[in-house]
């Protein structure tokens, strides 16, 4: 893998003057020059915004100003966080040419911080699906091997950060869409605890399990970025109403003591490969001071299909909105509901359909019990049985993804199979847990393995010196 | 059996929603301004126009008044959540509406009417308005057939408070005294202004009817009543409606109907079989409100002295019969304070009702005039120094002027109460010319008594007073 460089070095670089912000630039915008034609990690690049960023930057710098934890790191965002007077698409021929006249609160968060955005990323069409081939604007390709799937739904962020595009991205994780591309990409990935980063300007999908978080090269880099866009903010209700933790002073600590959980009863499905990385980490953790520890998750079986009762009930009420009155695309017709059905017809695509029917039913009159309400209390039983396997260990160690990236189009026929994609990811986010994915090495066809690791409610320090232990074994 | 205009044997089932919105200044779940009759779409933000990613915030000085409203209705405020009501319409901008749905705020409370009528107060809960559309072209002010329609979403996000009675409510003019009552209370606490004319309190009545004894009947919801007027003439005629139904052997079918004011019936506007299915769920953009019992015990130590209380105190204090229209008026306007302040001040009570109920109408709760002097204006009266015709007079450059001396301004108009001697004499002439109605006085039919005292207050040209004249005529008959 290339050796790019981190967002901490170029911070550090740029605001000490060894570095220009706009060289830094230059260095990302030539990338995105040789290689974003074949990737497609970006629904749009803003490079004269990039361009004119970094000089107010340099020139503040020159002042003697300090501009940030991030001055002048380029960062990419996915496609569906507010930007004002920028398009904000979702990957969506509904959303196409919209303009949000406001930013979303971690898009502040980051310019307060001296970032410099470099463009909006593709995605899955409103973060529905695992490969970013439901985009509408074409897949993005896997950098290490373009005729890979990069994952999804953030596929254009894990891909923007491993082919040298961003120095860091942002990505949305509703039931893995941080950590399964990040480990497929061979990135860094983090879903932080649901409600640690505020959602406000992030276009929802299900909005009891979205969260935004970071993709990075380096553990460190993923704990700066989240320290800066975590913390209470009063425009999301379900934020905690507390302080950003302090991650990037734990990762020297090392495991020492720590306990890690062994699922004993881990869904099936994952390849070889990916199992070999596992064992190898627990190999290292242990190694470094850790004891490993056996927990049970009986009801984490029972995820995946809850998952997909309740992100579809909620998303069908989020998605109701596009409805081509106030915003985005309308196909004209004579009277209102033909309208509103063809406007939909057209704008949606054909997953977004899927989950739209699917949400829509299992939350209609005389199915609500049988579907949502039962998937509400599974969601439950999921969270007990992390209660109870929390009590013996401080994180849980799983794969991230059960393969490696896989071929294009090998999973789009049947919708099941691309879902089982995030069978390990789906359970943290039901229960609001934070989780993260790292680099581990390499499985088939020398594509890399990501590992995940998983903490309770915000228990980010303990998975960030796991997180740091295990990049330094890799 | 209650007299409820309905033929013999049938008894009238109602029960009533009625929406207020709440006099806050910003809206529900956004900081847009919450103002009525602005430049249309002036009053929007992210949140009320739904844009992508925007997320509700609730307004605690909403909640405050929702917890008014239940704590003055004796509701108890429970732990409550938020739900989604979900169909799509144009000027539902998120194409759901944030309303509180199984758990609401405030339950089981209650309502007196006048004459001690219970009214069960099942709930009250918080939700959001949604826009006002308006259908340009085609017929009857619908969207379907129309031409083109604009929304206003000004109104979006506006807090309301819904409050849901029992079926307890058996006659119309109970209706209209329910809701005149809420209206009332709703004022008092600072709640709502409640104007129904401007669609601050909207009220719908699920009606039916049955045989007394019998269960319940099938209920049909009437919407679009724009006055507590039309309120009790929708229910009155629904009520017949229904009765003429089931006395022709047909059945009540379960269903809304739209009130038209203009033909005076009710019409069909969605039967149960096209209502939406609003697949409601927990609203996941919000977390629990469970007022502490400190804030709920902090806004009931708040609450101002109710109409109830108020009409009551107001009897007391000056004699009036407690569901008089006098002091339903007076309480209403608030100016049963003003009314103590001139009994403080040494004044009539019973007099200055009758001149605040009929002179003070657009004086508001604080009166130009000093307390002080309507109450040496009372006195005049009390006293037989001036006659309620003369009184009248002097009050009419009183409020003019802002106040004054009122025995001298009867004096410089010249008014002295008539000697009883004088008095006589009209009462003489008065009889004279009324044989026939002293006659029936005197065979004691009290009826005959005004002919009399009019003709002799016309012979006095209003110098006299009505209260003497009275007094000599029960005298001369003996009585």
């Amino acid at each position: 893998m290339t050796n790019f460089s981190t967002a901490t070095s170029i911070a550090h670089n740029v605001a000490s003057g060894a570095q220009s912000a706009a060289s830094v630039v230059e260095e990302h915008l030539q990338r995105i020059g040789q290689r974003e034609e074949e990737v497609h990690a970006f629904n749009l690049v803003t490079s004269a915004e990039a361009r004119e960023r970094a000089a107010d930057l340099d020139a503040r710098i020159a002042r003697g100003e300090n501009v940030g934890p991030l001055a002048g790191v380029p960062i990419a965002l996915k496609d569906n966080m507010c930007t004002r007077g920028v398009p904000t698409t979702c990957s969506s021929k509904i959303l196409e040419g919209w303009k949000p006249p406001y930013n979303a609160t971690v898009v502040d968060k980051l310019f307060a911080a001296g970032a410099v955005f470099v463009g909006k990323t593709n995605l899955d069409e409103f973060a529905m699906g695992s490969s970013t081939e439901n985009s509408a604007f074409g897949p993005t390709r896997n950098p290490l091997d373009t005729s890979r799937v990069p994952g999804g739904s953030s596929g254009g962020s894990a891909a923007a950060v491993a082919a040298g595009f961003a120095a860091v991205s942002l990505g949305s994780d509703t039931g893995g869409s941080i950590r399964q591309p990040a480990a497929l990409c061979g990135v860094v990935g983090v879903k932080p605890t649901y409600g640690l980063v505020s959602r406000y300007g992030l276009v929802a999908f299900a909005s009891s399990l979205d969260q935004i978080g970071p993709f990075s090269h380096s553990v460190a880099d993923a704990a700066l970025l989240t320290e800066i866009i975590a913390g209470h903010d009063p425009m999301d209700s379900t934020s905690i109403p507390k302080p950003a933790p302090s991650l990037v002073s734990v990762l020297g600590r090392g495991v020492e003591g720590m306990r890690i959980g062994r699922v004993a009863d881990l869904p099936e499905g994952a390849d070889a490969d990916v199992l070999a990385r596992l064992d190898a980490a627990f190999v290292a953790l242990e190694k470094a001071g850790a004891t490993i520890v056996d927990v049970k998750l009986p009801s984490l079986s029972y995820a995946l299909t809850a998952y997909y009762l309740i992100a579809p009930a909620e998303a069908s009420s989020n998605l109701a909105r596009y409805d081509g009155v106030r915003y985005g695309n309308r196909v004209a017709a004579n009277d209102m509901n033909t309208m509103y059905a063809d406007t939909r017809a057209a704008g949606f695509g054909d997953e977004v359909k899927r989950r739209i029917m699917l949400g829509t039913y299992a939350l209609s009159a005389g199915y609500y019990d049988a579907y949502y309400g039962k998937a509400l209390k599974v969601r439950r039983l999921i969270s007990n049985d992390f209660a109870a396997a929390y009590a013996n260990a401080d994180v849980i160690l799983t794969p991230t993804s059960p393969t490696v990236a896989f071929p294009f189009g090998a999973k789009t026929d049947d919708p099941l199979t691309m879902y089982l994609c995030d069978i390990f990811t789906i359970p943290t986010n039901l229960a609001g847990h934070p989780a993260m994915s790292v680099p581990f090495g390499t499985g088939q066809a020398n594509m890399p393995v990501g590992v995940q690791i998983l903490a309770p409610t915000l228990g980010e320090e303990a998975m960030f010196k796991v997180a740091a232990v295990l990049e330094s074994a890799a | 059996m209650i007299d409820n205009g309905l033929p013999e044997g049938w008894e009238l089932v109602v029960g009533l929603e009625v929406h207020v919105e709440l006099a806050t200044k910003t809206k529900l779940f956004s900081g847009s301004p919450n103002r009525f009759g602005d430049e249309p779409n002036t009053n929007i933000d992210p949140v009320t126009l739904g844009l992508p990613g925007a997320l509700p915030v609730l307004n605690e000085h909403a909640v405050e008044l929702a917890m008014r409203i239940g704590l003055a209705l004796n509701c108890t405020v429970k732990p409550s959540t938020f739900h989604r009501k979900n169909y799509f319409y144009p000027d539902l901008s998120k194409a759901y509406q944030i309303t509180q749905y199984d758990e609401p705020l405030n339950v089981d409370g209650f309502l007196m009417l006048p004459g001690g009528v219970r009214i069960g107060v099942e709930r009250a809960h918080m939700e959001e308005d949604t826009g006002k559309s308006t259908h340009f072209g085609g017929a009857g002010g619908r969207i379907h057939g129309s031409d083109y329609s604009l929304i206003d979403f000004n109104r979006a996000g506006v807090p309301l408070v819904e409050i849901v009675s029992h079926p307890d409510v058996r006659t119309a003019e109970q209706a209209r005294q329910y809701v005149n009552e809420l209206r009332a209370i709703l004022v008092a606490v600072g709640a709502s202004d409640a104007k129904m004319e401007e669609g601050s309190m909207r009220c719908d009545a699920n009606v039916s009817v049955r045989k007394y004894g019998a269960a319940l009947g099938t209920r049909c919801e009437i919407k679009n009543v724009n006055s507590v007027r039309s309120l009790g003439k929708a229910i009155e005629y629904e009520a017949r409606r229904q009765i003429d139904v089931l006395e022709t052997g047909g059945t009540i079918r379960q269903e809304t109907r739209h009130w038209d004011e203009t033909d005076g019936r009710t019409h069909t506007l969605r039967t149960k079989v096209d209502a939406n299915d609003y697949r409601y769920f927990l609203e996941p953009d919000l977390v629990m409100l469970a007022p502490d019992a400190q804030w709920v015990e902090r806004v009931r130590a708040a609450l101002p002295v109710l109409p109830a209380a108020r009409r009551t105190n107001l009897a007391a204090l000056t004699g009036a019969d407690e569901d008089s229209e006098a002091i339903a008026v007076v309480v209403e306007r608030g100016q049963d304070t003003y009314i103590e302040e001139v009994k403080n001040a040494g004044g009539d009570a019973g007099r200055a009702l009758v001149w605040v109920q009929q002179s003070f109408a657009e004086e508001g709760n604080a009166p130009r005039l000093p307390a002080k002097d309507l109450a040496a204006l009372t006195v005049l009266e009390r006293d037989g120094k001036l006659t309620a015709t003369q009184a009248k007079t002097v009050l009419g450059d009183m409020l003019e002027t802002g106040g004054g001396d009122p025995a001298a301004i009867a004096a410089s108009k010249g008014f002295e109460a008539l000697d009883t001697s004088v008095i006589e004499g009209f009462v003489d002439e008065g009889i004279a010319a009324q044989p026939d109605a002293w006659a029936k006085y005197c065979a004691g039919e009290e009826k005959a008594m005004g002919a009399l005292v009019g003709t002799i207050m016309k012979l006095s040209k209003g110098k006299a007073d009505g209260k003497v004249v009275t007094a000599i005529l029960q005298q001369r008959r003996g009585s």
